[in-house]
């Protein structure tokens, strides 16, 4: 078993680093996580898990990492602080670690109120600020929040999101400036259909020395219908889906609406590649991971280099 | 001021149903100034309650009474002699009224009919928002009077997240984003630069640490 992150061996060397999504199954079915993993498995460095995203019930994170870990990815764990406190996030922490994972994504979490468990209570104890600086501290120090010791500290590599289409906008780098200094080493974006936009922010991030401190990593959906163009604009919170996205996806016919998309999310990696301070690319294909291999084909990503 | 509303009336009925002899009480504290639990409301409550009893052939007596404070004993004693009348006291405090009655008269059933909600302010006529946890460790003045525990959905201390636009929280486009405030008051008053250090994490022991919270004052005890 590969002991070392590959995406962070990947981004230190320079290497322009690919990782996609993996949602685990809304039921305890391994082959489902397996099946996935077979499609990225050569596609993609490192894959994420994502943690009860949209606050939907599913196969946890952690479980679903340790099954793609066994079956030869690099997985990256997703977690939130929307279901645990301070207690369970650092002993799952711990888990992680004793189970190879080496990737970890720190995560505030979609509100409880937009799933299907809208009863619940949002734990919310540490933010996803103070939860990098604890998992940090962690790694580096050795040290738990309080100043207790571990018997042997965690190895993983520290990521954390931004989302360069909220607002207020001249806040959102001061705010990924603080995610760096607080712990993270690598950071994916919210899905950029936006570019003007994400350019902007990252000229703001470049002139803060920021992209020289931190892997960013560029954030893409591939749009299945001009449907899902027109759901993500109104209906995801922190989605910014330009109206020329969706005229463009509105063009074409309904049974060449995927095509659309795939050729969209393709031209928007080659402008990510471009750009001084991308350093790799997430793709989250979301239910859609059989389009991961052509997208990144096209995209002229493949094959992904080896580490040996 | 604490804030409630009134549970529905079915609710109450059903929980009342056993007693023959009710007594409605009110409160002229916090959730009088909440239209939920004053002398007028109380005594709308008690009409409603009549008629429903009337309509259905049931043969109930509900009568009223209103106590400046529910939640300080002073208050209550004045139910000395008068509680023992009925069987069965519906009140119309908050949480800490009905219970700090019930215990100075635990012979008698004390029923809610509010719904207890949160600390809060009276923005306007008719409308209420949430402000303040009671976390036991006021943090005020490093948010710019806005706190982002109370008024963050997702109690960020480091926020905004990802969802705010346009000034408005992802949760319910009728609230405003909490971190937007937050931003714009320091930005307005000075003090926008202690939002570049990572607030750490939140003692929640000053909230919920050993149970319970009590507050002594030795000075005001006689």
């Amino acid at each position: 078993m590969n002991q070392e992150s590959r995406l962070k061996s990947i981004l230190e060397k320079g290497i322009f680093a690919v990782t996609a999504e993996c949602g685990p199954p809304r039921g305890a079915d391994p082959d489902a996580v397996l099946k996935k993993a077979g499609m990225l498995r050569e596609k993609a460095d490192s894959v994420n898990v994502t943690d009860n995203q949209t606050a939907i019930v599913r196969m946890s994170s952690l479980a679903a990492c340790a099954i793609l870990k066994q079956a030869g990815v690099d997985p990256v764990l997703q977690m939130v602080v929307r279901d645990r406190n301070r207690i369970a996030l650092q002993s799952d922490i711990l888990g992680a670690s004793s189970l190879g994972i080496r990737n970890v994504l720190c995560l505030s979490g979609d509100h409880q109120s937009f799933g299907n468990q809208p009863k619940a209570l949002g734990v919310f104890d540490l933010d996803s600020m103070q939860f990098l600086q604890a998992v940090r501290a962690m790694r580096d120090s050795g040290l738990i929040l309080g100043g207790e010791a571990l018997t042997k500290p965690p190895r993983l590599f520290i990521g954390a999101a931004a989302n360069p289409f909220a607002d207020p906008m001249d806040f959102r780098v001061t705010r990924l400036a603080k995610k760096i200094s607080a712990g993270a080493e690598f950071i994916q974006t919210q899905c950029i259909y936006n570019m003007d936009r994400f350019r902007k922010w990252l000229q703001l991030a470049r002139n803060r020395g920021l992209t020289e401190r931190v892997y960013i990593l560029g954030g893409v959906t591939p749009l299945k219908s001009a449907a899902m163009a027109r759901y993500m604009k109104d209906r995801v919170a922190g989605m910014d889906v330009p109206q020329t996205i969706i005229k463009r996806m509105e063009g074409v016919p309904k049974e060449r609406q995927r095509e659309e998309g795939i050729r969209i999310c393709v031209e928007t990696i080659a402008e990510l590649r471009e750009l001084a301070g991308v350093k790799g690319v997430h793709v989250m294909a979301i239910e859609w991971e059989e389009a991961v291999g052509e997208i990144l084909d096209r995209a002229g990503l493949l094959p992904r280099p080896s580490l040996d | 001021m604490i804030t409630a509303e009134q549970k529905p009336i079915e609710e109450i009925r059903h929980m009342i149903m056993p007693y023959k002899k009710i007594l409605l009480l009110g409160c002229g504290s916090c959730v009088a100034e909440c239209a939920a639990g004053g002398e007028k409301e109380t005594a709308m409550l008690a009409s409603a309650l009549r008629m429903a009893a009337k309509m259905n052939r049931e043969d109930t007596l509900i009568q009223e009474k209103n106590l400046d404070r529910q939640c300080v004993r002073d208050f209550i004693v004045q139910l000395d002699g008068i509680i023992h009348l009925y069987d069965a006291v519906l009140s119309l405090g908050c949480g800490a009224g009905v219970q700090a009655v019930a215990e100075i008269f635990p012979e008698v059933p004390v029923i809610p009919a509010l719904n207890t909600e949160f600390l809060g302010q009276t923005k306007d006529q008719g409308l209420w928002l949430e402000n303040c946890l009671g976390c036991g460790d006021c943090v005020l003045y490093y948010f710019g009077g806005v706190c982002p525990l109370a008024r963050c959905s997702k109690q960020l201390m480091n926020g905004p997240c990802g969802g705010s636009r346009d000034g408005r929280c992802e949760v319910d486009p009728e609230t405003p984003c909490a971190w937007q405030l937050i931003i714009e008051n320091l930005t307005r008053t000075g003090g926008l630069e202690r939002l570049e250090s990572v607030f750490p994490p939140k003692d929640w022991s000053r909230k919920q640490g050993r149970g319970p919270r009590k507050i002594v004052r030795e000075d005001q005890q006689r």
